[in-house]
């Protein structure tokens, strides 16, 4: 064993109502979905965690539902079922773009997107469709239930709303009117990557007015964000190409990024800038 | 804590400690060297195994986790003709050099022919995103796939 991970206890909960007892019990505790975040981490000792709260066995919390108001995805589903499902391709393409180009094959097999989430990394690429989506989080504990708009769920780089005896259970996305949409991610090479930056972008157009706009972006904020700057600017516009050149450099007052092991502060401004230009011109299929 | 689970199509059981990884598992006590070591953090892909048919990293699993499961790597494979087909053909295309990445590519691109007669090199490119290979270039893995397409 060459990095060896720290000791911890154990458990294996077979019912929601079982981990939901155990997390309002324990403290120190993390819980293992994929573990494709979590064991990393704790190799590295980012976390060392007393206890490991397993919750795979919990077959309940993976579903993809559609009902007439909401897609409802349980917080155990992995991303593999996730790009494979029908519903989400169909109706959710923005989240289906996402996770496609997620991470490998093998850990999409495993990583979830509950853990994605959970984990609250500023680079969490489902975290941009989910926002544009205006998602709701529903958490858990023995107490009961409550929603998290997904706009308030990232408090800052691996920092969440959730409360310590709390379980995100369910993402509930309402269904999207007909859209217009556009997702980019950038990262050192094509697959396989974490983002530098990613962007997911998302129009209602009537009579070639934007009646709707929504960005949203990753890895340029301490946590993901929306473009609300260029967003309020260009709704009830006309789809103009001058007012979306005018747009894209106002997201420099929604992002603070920083440069790291992957790319400058500045680099991620301007690609911030170029990529809302291409998405929108995607999106409401003009040619810049 | 004992884990039982079927190994290459046998039962069996061990008994580790909760922290220990898959990897280690097949490598130390049950000598399984083709689950090769690599970079221990799920980026290379030459610890992959399949778990109920599924291609995984071995060094992203906890051992007790795959209590029940069915794990497979290319020992179990031996006499399995689409395997056979698979490495015939990496040999016949020189899709080897250091042969380090082999059994991880073998077992992801086993699992692709498993779910896909003819998959597209789309879908063989975007399979084998996961693995890595620093000699090869992919061109001739690549190759060895698209030929036994039929």
């Amino acid at each position: 064993m060459f990095y060896v991970l720290p000791r911890f206890n154990y458990y294996r909960p077979n019912s929601l109502d079982e981990v939901l007892k155990l997390i309002n019990e324990l403290e120190n505790y993390k819980i293992l979905a994929g573990g494709t975040d979590l064991l990393i981490d704790m190799r590295i000792k980012r976390y060392t965690p007393r206890n490991i709260v397993d919750i795979n066995r919990i077959n309940e919390l993976q579903y993809i539902r559609e009902d007439n108001e909401y897609i409802r995805i349980g917080s155990l589903t992995r991303l593999q079922d996730i790009i494979e499902s029908n519903i989400i391709r169909e109706k959710l393409p923005l989240l289906y773009n996402a996770v496609y180009n997620m991470a490998s094959w093998q850990i999409r097999n495993r990583a979830t997107i509950g853990g994605n989430l959970c984990n609250a990394s500023p680079a969490a690429d489902t975290a941009p469709p989910l926002m544009v989506y205006n998602a709701k989080l529903v958490v858990s504990s023995i107490n009961g239930s409550r929603e998290i708009s997904i706009l308030d769920f990232f408090k800052g780089p691996r920092e969440t709303d959730l409360r310590n005896n709390e379980l995100l259970v369910e993402i509930k996305i309402p269904k999207p009117h007909i859209h217009g949409y556009s997702y980019r991610k950038i990262g050192r090479r094509n697959a396989f990557t974490l983002s530098i930056v990613a962007i997911a972008t998302y129009v209602e157009i009537e009579n070639n007015i934007f009646r709707d706009v929504r960005i949203a972006l990753n890895s340029v904020a301490p946590k993901p964000v929306r473009a609300w700057s260029v967003e309020e600017y260009l709704k009830n516009k006309r789809i103009d190409r001058e007012e979306i050149y005018k747009a894209s450099e106002l997201v420099v007052k929604d992002i603070s990024p920083i440069s790291d092991v992957r790319a400058s502060a500045d680099y991620r401004r301007k690609l911030s800038i170029i990529l809302i230009r291409e998405t929108l011109f995607e999106a409401s299929k003009i040619t810049g | 804590m004992k884990v039982r689970f079927i190994l290459n199509n046998r039962e069996v059981e061990v008994d580790v400690d909760p922290r220990e990884i898959l990897l280690d598992t097949l490598r130390y006590r049950f000598g399984l060297k083709s689950v090769k070591r690599g970079c221990e953090r799920g980026e290379c892909g030459t610890c992959t195994v399949l778990i109920n048919d599924k291609p995984v990293y071995s060094c992203m699993v906890l051992t007790v986790q795959v209590e029940g499961q069915r794990i497979t790597t290319v020992e179990g494979l031996v006499n399995d003709d689409l395997f056979k087909k698979i490495i015939v053909s990496f040999a016949e295309k020189g899709a080897i050099q250091c042969g380090f990445c082999t059994p991880g590519f073998i077992l992801t691109a086993y699992a692709l022919y498993r779910i896909k007669d003819k998959p597209s090199i789309e879908d063989i490119l975007k399979a084998l995103e996961g693995n890595l290979c620093r000699c090869t270039g992919y061109k001739k893995i690549v190759d060895a796939l698209t030929s036994i397409r039929s």
